[in-house]
């Protein structure tokens, strides 16, 4: 069953019990519990198109609840635990979201090493996926979802999951967190495109939600093969420029934006080399999405069937 | 809930005794197993355990990847060690001195099954205290560095316990600790560690040596149950105890009675006394018979009722979702116990109060919430 499916008054219930709402997010179930309704509003939002998984194996057991004590009325505050664990400093209480995307990220960032995990965007269209290694800052959250509101699948904004078993991508299509002037380039770009609240202030300026595509959603679990590593960068003023980027250089920089390459050892390099040899590697340096994804569409058609 | 607590640490038990008879349970049974074994950093040594039952094909998808993601952890966490280990060996070299690898990463030099999927955190040595100071010397012109500790930590470790203060590779991220005993120097056991040295044995490919098979599980017995807290961080230790005693016990006949010999000579039959109960108790490890009844480590009735009832509620790890009190404070009494072995209270009521003061000025959130890590916490 799909989280808008069910009444937000059902689900709210739900939270705060003990067996609480289990997410299905594509290669994770997360046990999520909490009391704090102004958060699950906007989580049910967000994450509307994700099924409800109540008896799978759950991964992660989160918890998302106001500490006890004084701190409740006096600047309100959110503690994100795991197991019952309480990980990180407390967010001011305004901030649950953004604490509970980056508290899961750190999760999955940290146990998930069944899988390569790339710092990239990964989007797909007409079967083959494509790979967006990037630094924080270069775009590629910004440009993902573009792409994702231009009728690409949109597989995520920043964990490419390469399945150690056969090198194939998995889907995790969460929201897209976009920082400051994203927030407006994507609301000029797409009027449609749905939204949670500003979170101003956070340690990454101004951070919005943007909702997945309901399709990209529906396909979490389709794993696609990788075809394309497109190193982004964006420019400002600048020309859609696309180089070719030599294989051995691409492994370096592949290798480099692996956060577990080194824990992966010799199942990282073989990942990576696999990648290496069976996609097509470029730089790209662009300014305007239109543009960008205009190249973009031709791209993919002419190494259609490659 | 008490009913699904007890469920997770049954499921772990089981896990080790008859890792066979789970070709049948279901999933949340196996999220449960999972998240227990998590609690007690054993995820990667379970995933192996079944793997060497052949019942991989019966396990969920998603249950293998928990136990893949932790091996793979493990893996490199056990590379990171064996490099360190090359390193000192190679800052040592020309040193004509014995180094003593300890635990874990005797473990894995010895190439022992248990080794597989156990995690290390740090590098364990003994060398003897007169060579302390030269091993140090050569480590830290080499790039090793001590964490920076104030002039009372400094104290406490040089005066008091049977390490000095770990080192670290400037560049790495593995903590070296360098013991010339294993326990500290104010605990109520003294176990000479001349007779640990004597009898320890070369491991020719790496150059180190390694505690002798009686030792090795005197040292593992000492670890858990007189300088440890017994809570279920600790549940692995017992786990490495029943792994040794299965291995050394089944290998050499006259095992067990060269065992109590040599705690008789090291003056440790008590903690090979609760060694052997409390393995054979939780773990079902095979002692030979009347071992324990006629044990000359075993303690008065009522020292054993009450360990015999704390122990396993503190050691075991509880349901993640719901703590009890009675738990609580078994780990609180063993905690109090464990300080209490550690040192004489005239020593150990300063200290405490000392480092609460401390931590209040620091307000450091590590050492709040990780008080093990706090080096002399």
């Amino acid at each position: 069953m799909k989280i808008k499916d069910v009444s937000f008054s059902s689900l709210a219930r739900t939270a705060k019990q003990d067996s609480g709402l289990c997410v299905d997010i594509g290669p994770f179930v997360v046990r999520l519990r909490t009391r704090d309704t102004s958060f699950l509003r906007t989580f049910a939002t967000l994450y509307q198109d994700f099924s409800l998984s109540a008896n799978a194996f759950i991964d992660f057991h989160v918890d998302i609840n106001r500490p006890a004590g004084f701190r409740r009325w006096l600047r309100p505050q959110i503690i994100f635990s795991i197991d019952g664990h309480v990980l990180f400093e407390p967010f001011p209480a305004s901030h649950a979201m953004p604490l509970f995307e980056w508290g899961l990220n750190w999760c999955i960032a940290r146990r998930g090493h069944q899988n390569l995990m790339l710092h990239s965007a990964v989007v797909e269209k007409y079967g083959k996926a494509v790979i967006f290694p990037a630094f924080p800052g270069s775009g590629k959250s910004t440009l993902s979802a573009a792409l994702g509101l231009r009728g690409w699948r949109f597989l995520s904004d920043e964990f490419g999951l390469v399945r150690s078993r056969d090198g194939l991508l998995l889907p995790m299509p969460r929201p897209v967190p976009l920082k400051n002037e994203s927030i407006q380039v994507i609301r000029d770009f797409a009027s449609s495109a749905v939204m949670g609240p500003l979170f101003p202030k956070t340690r990454k300026g101004t951070v919005a939600h943007l909702k997945s595509p309901t399709e990209s959603v529906e396909q979490n679990k389709n794993v696609v093969k990788p075809a394309m590593v497109i190193f982004p960068h964006y420019q400002k003023n600048s020309e859609v420029v696309l180089r070719t980027l030599p294989k051995h250089f691409a492994f370096l920089k592949i290798a480099t934006h692996a956060f577990n390459y080194e824990v992966m050892g010799q199942t990282g390099f073989e990942l990576v080399r696999n990648i290496v040899n069976s996609c097509v590697c470029f730089n790209l340096t662009y300014s305007d999405l239109d543009e960008v994804i205009k190249r973009l569409d031709k791209l993919i058609l002419e190494n259609h069937g490659c | 809930m008490a009913v699904d607590g007890e469920k997770g640490q049954q499921l772990l038990l089981r896990a080790w005794i008859e890792p066979k008879s789970f070709e049948h349970i279901d999933v949340k049974e196996w999220e449960l197993l999972v998240r227990c074994a998590r609690t007690a950093k054993l995820v990667a040594a379970l995933g192996f355990k079944f793997e060497q039952s052949g019942i991989n094909a019966m396990i969920p998808e998603q249950v293998l990847q928990h136990f893949q993601a932790a091996q793979k952890l493990v893996e490199y966490r056990q590379r990171l060690a064996m490099w360190e280990l090359n390193r000192i060996r190679k800052a040592l070299s020309g040193a004509d001195v014995d180094v003593v690898v300890l635990k874990g990463g005797a473990y894995m030099m010895l190439g022992l099954p248990m080794a597989k999927g156990r995690s290390v955190s740090d590098i364990d040595v003994l060398v003897d205290r007169k060579n302390i100071e030269q091993v140090e010397k050569r480590l830290l012109e080499q790039g090793w560095q001590t964490a920076k500790l104030d002039a009372y930590d400094q104290r406490y470790y040089r005066t008091w316990m049977h390490e000095i203060p770990p080192l670290r590779h400037r560049d790495r991220f593995i903590e070296v600790d360098i013991h010339h005993t294993i326990l500290p120097l104010t605990s109520r056991l003294h176990p000479d560690p001349e007779r640990l040295l004597t009898d320890a044995v070369k491991v020719e490919k790496f150059d180190f040596k390694v505690l002798s098979p009686c030792d090795m599980v005197l040292h593992s017995a000492v670890h858990l149950f007189y300088d440890a807290e017994l809570n279920a961080r600790d549940f692995r230790d017992l786990v490495d105890l029943h792994e040794l005693l299965t291995l050394f016990g089944s290998q050499e006949a006259g095992f067990w009675k060269k065992l109590d010999t040599r705690a008789g000579e090291l003056e440790l039959l008590r903690p090979l006394y609760y060694a052997l109960y409390f393995s054979n108790r939780l773990l079902n490890t095979a002692i030979p018979k009347n071992l324990l009844q006629r044990h000359a480590g075993r303690p008065s009735i009522f020292v054993r009722a009450l360990m015999e009832r704390l122990v396993p509620l503190s050691l075991l790890p509880e349901h993640p979702d719901f703590s009890g009190k009675k738990v609580a404070l078994a780990r609180w009494l063993l905690y109090i116990r464990s300080h209490y072995l550690r040192m004489p209270l005239y020593l150990l009521l300063p200290h405490l109060a000392k480092k609460s003061r401390k931590r209040f000025q620091t307000k450091d959130i590590e050492s709040l919430t990780n008080p093990d890590q706090s080096g002399s916490g």
